[in-house]
């Protein structure tokens, strides 16, 4: 259908694209709704032999699944922090790793967007963040799509042509208009996440002004590999601080072979917050953001360690962190 | 778009089948409140920033400003005009009026709702629990401490499952 009809789009939980659609943020001709296909929420297997997560299963249902209690907990953290509880019962995993990446100049009225000028993204040819810039900035506000990157989950498209199954990372273009590289008309059927012969344990951070409502101004997943108390491999990638997940799995590198500790969480995270880039262009001051993102790198990094998330060093650097 | 373009929609709301005729782009909100008559329902923000046009699909709260009535057949669709039984109102419903729970009323429908899917998933829920449940309403008159406890009174007259 999609691909015999220009100009439409899909809808699952709509509680992302249809508030676009009603500040004339863009315009479908149609919208074709998944929702009656059978079957497209099933949670299937576990860590040991690896999870296949159906992309139509609700943010609730995550948040409280069995199946996310353990090695990939962090994906069950970011579900459960996803906007509100009404949006988690909408809203499915498939749709949230596709968040239209936001912009302050972008989710905005039609009135307010033609009195400020519009934004290359929609009826604009600049981007009012970076004026000079020849593409938009637009900030990818998906909590599980960092998450899914860091746990090196596999996502399953269907389209007209076939089913092809791409690394999560794969799934983003550093692009804030061109975000995704999947066709308009394919489905995210599935997501898998990977099995492992070691203890895997994970963690989701997410910084915003309000603890329901909001989405990302930052996000962090990690996700680690243990051997007998020793972190084998790490992975993480940083939400919200770019127009897709920023990887910093190669900053988590000094982890390797090592007993976690205070003194090296800190040190580890002080380094990893280097592609962290935020612009003046969400809620909050991007300063302020840039300044946060090694104290929530050390959190998500003591809470998938089994240490008090809050002890660390570079928390109590910060001390209250409420925005000021 | 004319009457030519409206389809017809089968929907379970307040345990009563209906079928109505409407603009297949018409949000459920706006089905309840304009075809349906259930005004109880209320128009907020719109963009699913408020929560103040909450209801019930299957006991689980909904944003109908914007859910798609195509998409809920065969759903099964709960308003506060759907929460009294008969003549007798809710015990949230007692509770929140003997306590005050409600200053311009404009959010107690979806406060009435939301609390009354987490009573019935948790029937003695900590004060946190309730927060929590509650959080994506949004009471701009900022009367939730009245909430809370219309909740906590509600919940101790054992007002799950009524």
């Amino acid at each position: 259908m999609a691909a015999t009809n220009p100009g439409s789009a899909f809808i699952a939980g709509g509680t992302d694209l249809v508030p676009n659609l009603k500040r004339r943020q863009f315009d479908v001709s149609a919208l074709i709704s998944l929702n009656g296909l059978g079957d497209t929420a099933v949670v299937d297997g576990d860590a040991d032999g690896g999870l296949t997560i159906g992309a139509g299963a609700t943010l609730d249902e995550l948040a409280r699944h069995p199946a996310l209690d353990g090695a990939f907990q962090a994906l069950a953290q970011a579900c459960d922090q996803v906007s509100t509880p009404q949006v988690r019962c909408m809203g499915t995993l498939g749709g949230n790793l596709l968040v239209d990446p936001r912009c302050n100049y972008y989710n905005q009225t039609h009135a307010w967007r033609k009195a400020v000028g519009f934004c290359m993204k929609r009826d604009g040819d600049i981007c009012l963040v970076a004026r000079s810039s020849p593409r938009c900035w637009a900030v990818s506000s998906s909590d599980s799509a960092p998450v899914t990157v860091a746990l090196d989950a596999r996502v399953t498209l269907q389209g007209v042509e076939g089913t092809r199954r791409i690394a999560a990372a794969e799934l983003y273009k550093d692009d804030g208009i061109d975000y995704t590289n999947k066709r308009r008309e394919e489905v995210i059927t599935s997501v898998q996440l990977p099995a492992s012969d070691l203890r895997v344990t994970s963690a989701y951070w997410k910084l915003r002004r309000r603890p329901s409502f909001d989405f990302p101004i930052l996000g962090v997943a990690i996700a680690l590999a243990w051997d007998n108390g020793r972190i084998r491999a790490a992975r993480g990638a940083l939400g919200a601080v770019g127009s897709r997940p920023v990887e910093i799995t190669s900053y988590l590198e000094p982890l390797r072979g090592q007993h976690p500790d205070d003194d090296l969480i800190a040190r580890v995270a002080d380094a990893a917050d280097k592609p962290s880039r935020p612009l003046d262009n969400t809620d909050l001051n991007h300063y302020w953001r840039k300044r946060m993102t090694r104290v929530y790198i050390e959190r998500a990094l003591r809470d998938a360690c089994g240490l008090e998330p809050l002890a660390g060093r570079l928390s109590a650097q910060v001390g209250n962190d409420r925005p000021r | 778009m004319s009457i030519a373009d409206k389809v017809a929609v089968r929907l379970r709301v307040n345990g009563e089948d209906m079928a109505v005729m409407v603009l297949p782009y018409k949000t459920l909100l706006e089905v309840l409140r304009e075809d349906l008559g259930l005004t109880g329902t209320k128009h907020g923000c719109e963009l699913g920033e408020c929560s103040t046009c909450g209801v019930l699909v299957d006991g689980k709260p909904y944003l109908s400003c914007l859910a798609m009535p195509l998409d809920l057949e065969g759903r099964d669709i709960v308003t506060v005009e759907g929460m009294a039984r008969g003549s007798d109102p809710h015990p949230l419903q007692v509770a929140f009026a003997e306590l005050g729970a409600a200053q311009c009323g404009y959010c107690t429908p979806a406060m009435l709702l939301t609390a009354m899917a987490l009573l019935d998933r948790n029937p003695n829920p900590s004060r946190q629990a309730i927060k929590d449940a509650l959080s994506g309403v949004l009471c701009r008159c900022t009367g939730y401490v009245k909430i809370f406890e219309a909740v906590e009174l509600a919940a101790s007259r054992g007002a799950a499952g009524g």
